[in-house]
């Protein structure tokens, strides 16, 4: 083990050197240039034997990923925003093909108007393209999530994007423990590939027409592969903890077994929610945090479990499903507490569109909220935009 | 017909064996079919020439008859068979 200082994007970049794919297919974007920039140095300086493509655009790179995926190849990518939303197309293409790559994406808001900050209307946005979403908290998760997800998205025969928030964790430098370099590809092992484009003697049709007469089948065997995965996920983490002493679970749970209200959120929120827990807890208040890691598939179980031992709940949301129905979070939230046999009352907050901060304080304020709902037994206001000016 | 199979049968991943279009019998989508009548036949071979989906059987230069595994029943052949031979009309199909 090595202790050493990185940003979200450098602990991504050196993850993916010591995974060592062998095909690495790219167009750069902000904020997650500096992932394919430093991987790019990598391979000038023979530090990885990977196969690295520089496309034209990222609907290009995905598409390549896909060819190399489909040839048997272990593939990763990274990208954010625009980046994904160009790739939109292929990630359907990838998810049906059953092709376990990987990106490092780093969440910022869409256009327009144009910002290069974080929120997760770009990962979110992508929910439904039968790809396996991790969030992490911090640099640390970062690292180890993007080699868990290799094994995770193999095993499962489906692609998995591992997300930081943008800027907030891959520009910040924090402590990183780094695996050795020789323990991550034994770690992970080889793809087991079952068919491959490149199999002379067994040619095949990859990704061919597919219509009434049979689309819906093959569909619905890769909504049982999504269905059925999350205990290959946890399979995974299980044995990354096992081997290198890092446990993650797919819902994160913090100070939850005596909480009367808690925070429900994505990604870096949750680091800055249990500094928060930290002060309130001093003051004798009993609050926590509920961090979905896992977002696709939806944990339900995992958070029901969670959501059942507290009274009301503060679910945040950094994107908006233009619905009138709020964030994301919120609305797959209500979805699972429907048949739940007893729930706590829960109000939305959208916050931090476009990278805006949210302040420990601000955290500590939505807590005091929760406090007065579960007091009052009553939500005020079910849907809030949390720090817009003119509210 | 064999039985289509059903989602647990099929490969993950929509992976088939290949050159399998071989197997797609694309005539499936007529809805009119053409009738070739070999006795007013004169064997111009206009009909081979205009047939979109090379769908008019043809050996030592005389017509032998229509591929209805990849005929769509488009009618290009009656319409282009001379008007005083009208050696093929299109009728329904039916199944």
């Amino acid at each position: 083990m090595i202790v050493v200082a990185r940003t979200g994007n450098e602990a991504m970049a050196e993850a993916m050197r010591q995974i060592n794919p062998d095909v690495v297919a790219a167009y750069p974007i902000t904020p997650a240039t500096e992932v394919v920039q430093l991987f790019a140095s990598f391979v000038a300086d023979g530090l990885v034997t990977t196969e690295f493509v520089p496309a034209e655009s990222e609907h290009s790179a995905l598409s390549a990923c896909v060819g190399a995926s489909a040839a048997g190849a272990r593939v990763m990518t990274s990208t954010s925003s625009q980046g994904l939303a160009l790739m939109h197309e292929i990630l359907y293409i990838a998810g049906g093909m059953r092709l376990p790559i990987v990106i490092c994406l780093v969440n910022r808001a869409l256009s327009s108007p144009i910002n290069i900050h974080c929120d997760h209307s770009d990962s979110l946005g992508s929910r439904d393209s039968g790809w396996l979403q991790i969030f992490t908290e911090n640099t640390q998760e970062a690292y180890d999530t993007t080699i868990i997800a290799v094994k995770a998205a193999e095993e499962a025969l489906l692609p998995a994007m591992v997300t930081t928030d943008g800027f907030i964790i891959s520009h910040s430098m924090e402590r990183v423990e780094m695996l050795d370099d020789k323990d991550v590809p034994i770690f992970l092992g080889e793809r087991k590939v079952i068919n491959s484009v490149l199999n002379i003697d067994k040619p095949l049709s990859f990704g061919s027409l597919d219509l009434q007469d049979y689309f819906f089948e093959h569909k619905r065997s890769q909504i049982e592969a999504m269905n059925t995965c999350l205990p290959i996920i946890e399979k995974a983490h299980k044995e990354f903890g096992d081997k290198f002493g890092r446990y993650y679970p797919i819902v994160d749970e913090y100070k939850m077994d005596d909480a009367e209200v808690a925070i429900l959120c994505l990604g870096s929120t949750g680091g800055t929610a249990k500094v928060a827990v930290e002060k309130m807890r001093a003051q004798g208040k009993k609050v926590g945090v509920i961090r979905p890691r896992v977002y696709r598939p939806f944990p339900k179980d995992q958070l029901l479990k969670a959501l059942a031992k507290v009274k009301a709940v503060a679910i945040l949301d950094r994107a908006e499903t233009m619905s009138g129905q709020g964030g994301h979070l919120y609305n797959d939230v209500r979805a699972i507490l429907y048949d739940a046999k007893s729930h706590p009352l829960i109000k939305n907050y959208v916050y931090g569109l476009g990278g805006r901060d949210i302040s420990i304080e601000e955290l500590e304020s939505i807590y005091d909220e929760m406090f007065a709902i579960q007091k009052s037994g009553k939500v005020d206001k079910d849907i809030v935009y949390f720090g817009v000016r003119g509210e | 017909m064999k039985a289509k199979k059903g989602w647990k049968e099929l490969p993950e991943g929509l992976v088939l064996e290949a050159g399998s279009s071989l197997n797609f019998e694309t005539g499936d989508w007529r809805s009119d079919k053409p009738i070739w009548d070999e006795k007013k036949c004169t064997h111009c071979l206009i009909c081979w020439i205009y047939c979109p989906d090379s769908a008019i059987i043809v050996e030592n230069g005389k017509v032998k008859g229509i591929d209805m595994k990849y005929c769509k029943g488009c009618g290009i052949c009656a319409e282009e068979c001379p008007p005083k031979i009208k050696a093929i009309t299109m009728v329904r199909e039916e199944k």
